[in-house]
Formats: structure tokens, sequence, C-alpha cells
């Protein structure tokens, strides 16, 4: 990453210092430590707020003083903002970013698709919210020191790592020296050049795509709206593409192809970018004055590890995984990584689920990066067609799209969407036919309440059941049942969905009867949610003996 | 026979695997490989007048 020449600080970030804090271990104080999470950056410390939400003590190390420098990921899709407001730091993220719903893709500077992701009364949350990463470090690193139960060590660089029967071995370099941490587990959420990875010599395996791509943010004062814009072939970069999203603090991040044979230094030269810059902002119609903030080269990657996780290490986020940046699966993925790993391993580590339920986070996890690949692929060969006949077909498909339906349907970028664990272990196979809602695996879909608040907003830290009631009632043995299927102190929050006037004990009204038929429910009919609001099974009629036996195989107790 | 007919995964795939076939023939013969395919199209059912809309919109995005 460059900065002008001129001014080697942020046009509109102060970063702060961390200092070096002597860790107990430095003073004698030898200590074992639960967890150790290696990277401070927004999956790292967002797996440490899942961990400490369900009670587990956390330490993150880094070897930074600061946070990440630049904005590097700004997309952060509608279900990891649901995410983050379990870890409860969303409303900063809302407050600051930038919410869209929309795109337009043009073709030698004709419209030629328009992106509409799905959005309406029920959702808290815009499909995609652009935040610069430093922001998203920065709430999610406050709100982390605001939790007793994380402690975080800066300028703490790991050195290497051992993994034994007994747990794991980091050795760090700090400023006052070199020092030895024990820990039962590790996660590995250090990035795409982690040394956890390296040091265990373990390799992502995968592909390197065509297609170089110059990244740059520059500080422009527009009114215009916030969307993606995608431009092909256009008079800004004749015969490549362009990637246009706006960013809060009138910080726009552009995107644009490399020609083929050009020589990277002198790419990214400064005099260079400058006049490429000069040539998209022209083509954008832009005439306000706009200055340089960073920029960087980009390449395409579908690159993973074989398994994410080695013993007591698991690995998360760029650690575990590179993929392209089309689609912006990056952090999104990273995040769902965090949420996954941060339940299972807290009831892990605190003996309140068997030590198989960590068996889940790979295939789930893993199986969630190889249909990124998939889709990432396409987009990919879309933006950077390979060879000629992707280009042929491509430029064709572009054209054809300026007056035929038909072809804008290959223009779709295919942005982020949740992972389903339908094929997971943990997730109770489906006996009956419902006729809408999320299926066993998918994430639970949020619903407007008939008191204005959200479904999502009413989930417990644990595990929860949704209960359709006709009358806002709920059995007293399946109530009793419900109330004995607890993680430790966390109870399974029972949600009672009734329609209005219900003379029970409802929690949530459904006003009109549109969330019986959105999630294909009738009275009796329930939902059983894993905390990281996964539904691991469904019944058009729920029985006692079911919810027990769903309950004990999310939680790894009836796995191999 | 319509492309519009077809599905949104099938129209993606049709687009891999014609990118695919045209790499293997290879530039020299791609021309002669794509009136064949063409002509092969021809087979299925479809209208005559459906063939001339095609081949007026392939032409018009050409000019």
């Amino acid at each position: 990453m460059t900065r002008p020449a001129s001014r080697p600080h942020s046009l509109y970030f102060d970063y702060p210092h961390f200092d070096f804090v002597a860790p107990a271990e430095m003073t004698g104080k030898a200590q074992r430590h639960a967890v150790v999470v290696v990277g401070a950056g927004p999956v790292g410390v967002s797996a440490a707020l899942a961990l400490a939400r369900h009670g587990v003590t956390v330490v993150v190390v880094d070897d930074k003083a600061t946070f990440n420098d630049g904005s590097r990921a700004i997309c952060i899709a509608r279900h990891s903002l649901e995410g983050l407001q379990q870890l409860g730091v969303d409303q900063r993220f809302t407050a600051k970013g930038l919410g869209w719903t929309h795109g337009t893709s043009y073709f030698r500077n004709q419209p030629v698709f328009r992106l509409e992701m799905p959005h309406n009364v029920d959702e808290r949350f815009p499909p995609m919210l652009n935040l610069q990463q430093q922001y998203i470090e920065q709430y999610l690193v406050e709100h982390a020191q605001s939790q007793p139960r994380i402690e975080l060590r800066w300028q703490s660089r790991v050195l290497d790592v051992h993994v034994d029967r007994h747990g794991v071995a980091l050795r760090l370099a700090t400023p006052a020296g070199e020092y030895t941490m024990h820990a039962d587990y590790v996660l590995a959420a250090d990035g795409a050049r982690s040394v956890v990875r390296q040091s265990l010599g373990l390799k992502l395996a995968g592909a390197a795509h065509e297609g170089r791509y110059v990244i740059v943010d520059i500080k422009l004062r527009s009114d215009y709206p916030t969307e993606r814009r995608a431009f092909f072939d256009c008079p800004g970069n004749p015969g490549a593409t362009v990637l246009v999203h706006r960013q809060p603090d009138d910080i726009w991040r552009i995107d644009y192809q490399l020609d083929d044979d050009a020589d990277e230094s002198s790419a990214l030269a400064e005099s260079t970018i400058r006049a490429r810059v000069a040539a998209i902002v022209a083509m954008l119609d832009e005439t306000a004055p706009w200055e340089l903030e960073w920029w960087s080269i980009y390449r395409a990657y579908t690159l993973c590890l074989d398994d994410y996780r080695h013993g007591g290490v698991m690995f998360c986020g760029d650690a575990a995984h590179l993929v392209p940046i089309f689609g912006v699966r990056g952090l999104n993925s990273g995040l769902a990584d965090a949420l996954n790993i941060g339940w299972k391993l807290a009831y892990v580590v605190r003996g309140l689920a068997p030590p198989n339920l960590l068996d889940s986070y790979s295939p789930e996890r893993r199986g969630a990066t190889l249909d990124i690949f998939a889709q990432a692929i396409k987009s990919t060969r879309f933006m950077s067609p390979p060879t000629r006949g992707h280009r042929l077909l491509r430029d064709s498909a572009l054209a054809l799209a300026v007056e035929h339906e038909f072809a804008r349907r290959l223009l779709d970028p295919r942005q982020s969407q949740p992972y389903s664990y339908g094929a997971s272990t943990l997730t109770s196979d489906e006996h009956d036919n419902f006729a809408a809602g999320p299926a066993s695996g998918a994430p639970l879909r949020n619903h407007r309440c008939g008191d204005g608040t959200f479904l999502l907003d009413h989930l417990g830290p644990a595990f929860t059941l949704l209960y359709f009631s006709g009358d806002g009632q709920v059995p007293a043995d399946l109530r009793a049942t419900c109330a004995a299927l607890a993680v430790g102190e966390e109870m399974t929050r029972l949600l009672i969905i009734a329609p209005p006037g219900a003379a029970g004990e409802a929690t949530l009204i459904d006003d009109d009867g549109r969330w019986f038929a959105a999630y294909g429910a009738s009275p009796g009919s329930a939902y059983l949610v894993r905390p990281d609001r996964h539904v691991c099974a469904r019944w058009l009629r729920l029985d006692p003996a079911a919810l027990n036996s769903a309950f004990e195989r999310a939680l790894g107790c009836n796995s191999e | 026979m319509s492309i519009e007919g077809l599905a949104s995964a099938d129209l993606e795939c049709v687009y891999a695997l014609l990118a695919a076939a045209i790499d293997r023939v290879g530039r020299a013969q791609e021309s002669e490989f794509l009136v064949r395919l063409a002509l092969l199209l021809m087979q299925a059912p479809v209208k005559v007048e459906a063939v001339r809309d095609a081949i007026i919109s392939a032409e018009a995005a050409l000019l």
C-alpha cells in the first residue's frame, strides 16, 4: 500500500498508537490461556468478542501498534451486520457506514445491467454497507477494550507455533524481548501471510486468476448516491474494467484493471496513478478537485487450506482462505468464520459441549469457501476474461445486454450471500415439507415485529426456539423440555410468535399473518436456531423428543 | 428455440461450454466452429422468424 510522497498520512483518519504492555508471562507469572487469538484485525477481534460473549477469557496478540493501514475491505454484507449486532457493535457501523441496495453496470458508457438486492420492511440492515476497514477495526477494538474477558496485546509478533497433545505454544517477539505463551487453543486470524500457518508448514492450495487491478482511494466531494458501479471497456479505461464505490468521509474507491502487458512498477508510480484516476474521474463527470489517499495492486486468488483445523489451532479469515474481491466475500466470509468458531470453541473450552463439536468448523466453513470459489470464479472470469473464448463470450454478452434482457442475467456480480449448513453433522434432517422459510442449515431470516423491533433483536446468546402459536400458549411438556435445554447458564430462549390478541404469553406479534406465511408455519411449528443464528432444525409440528434430539445433535453430542 | 427460454443456471453453463470450445478449436477455426454450431442449433425446434431476428440482433451488436 502506498500513499502520496508529499503526504504519508491519511487525509481523514487518525490512527491511534497502542503501547506495548509487558504481559504476565514477562513478569514471572506463568499463565496458561484457554484461547489465544492471533491477529487483531476484524476477524480476530470478532472471534474474541464471540468467545467473550459466551464467557471465555481470551488474549488477542498482534504485531502492530495500530490498526491495519488503508481502507481495504469496505463492503459489509447484511448477514455480517446481523452478526455484528449479536456482538453488540452494529450501531456504530450503521451510524457511520453508507448503506446501498443497488448497482449499475455499463458497457462502453451504456447502462446494461441494474443490480437490485433484496430489501424490504422486514430487514433492519441494508443489503450492503460501505465502511472503511480502519473504522471497522476501531469499532471492534474499542468494544473489545470494554470487555473484561478480552486482553489485547499489541506489538507482539508471533515467531513460531508448536502444537502437541497438550495444547499450543507460541513464541512471541516484543519491544521488551521474547516470551512464550501456552494455550489450549489458538485462533489464527493473522491474515493472508499468516505466520501461524507458515510456522505449522501448512500451505494454501488453489489458483491464481487473470487480471491485475489497481485499487485507489481518493477524496472527492460528490453527491452521487451510494451504489456499485462497474464499467466495462469504458472511456476511463479502454478495453478493461473499472469499479467505483463510495465510502464515508467523501472517500471513493476506484478499482481499475491493468492491461495484461502493463509493467507493474510504472503502473504504480504516483504520476501514472494520478493520470489514470484523472481519466476515470472525468468519465464519471465529476469536476470537483480530488486528492489521492492511497493505492495498491490486487490479483484474484481462490486459495484455501485443506483443513481449517490443525490440532488445537483453528484458522479464520484470510489465514484460511483467499477469495477474489468481486462479490465482496473476503471480510464477510471471515466474519462468518469468527461467529461460527466463537460459540463452538467457547462451549468446548467451558466443558459444555464435547470436543468433537469443533470437528464441524472446517466442513462448515471450508464448505462455504468452496461455494464462494464457485461463484467468485464466474465473477472473476467475467471481470477479467482469462482466454479469448471467455473474452468473446463476455464482450458478446455485454453488447447483447444493451437490448436483450436474457444477456443481462450473465452480468449479475453475484454479491456475497450467507452459506447454508444444510449438510453439516450439526443440522438435523428435514422430515416436514415446509412451503416457505429458512431451511435447516440456513441463517434465520429477519422479520419486523408488531412493535417495530426485529426478530434478530430478540435472539438469545445461546440457542433460540421460535415457536409459532395460534393462541400465544406453549404446551406444558414442550415448555419444560425447552427450559431444560441449557448450555451451562445459557438457557435456550423461547420466542413465541402469535397473532394479535392472543391471550397467552406471546413474545412477538405477527400483526398481519405475513410471519407465519414467510416461515411456512402453522400453530405448533417451530425453528431451533444456533447461537450463530443458523437454523439447525425445524418442524411443522414440534414434539419434545425431537427438540431434545436436535439440540444434542447441534452441540455435537451425536457425531462420531 | 430461444435462448431467452434458458434458466439462468443453464445460460451460465452454455456460456462456459462455449468459451471453452472456442479456446479448444483455436482462433484459426473459430469462425468455422461458430457457423457449424449455428447450423447445428437449427436442428432444434425453431422458427425461421426467430433465426432471422437473432441474426439481426447479433449483427446489430457489432455495428
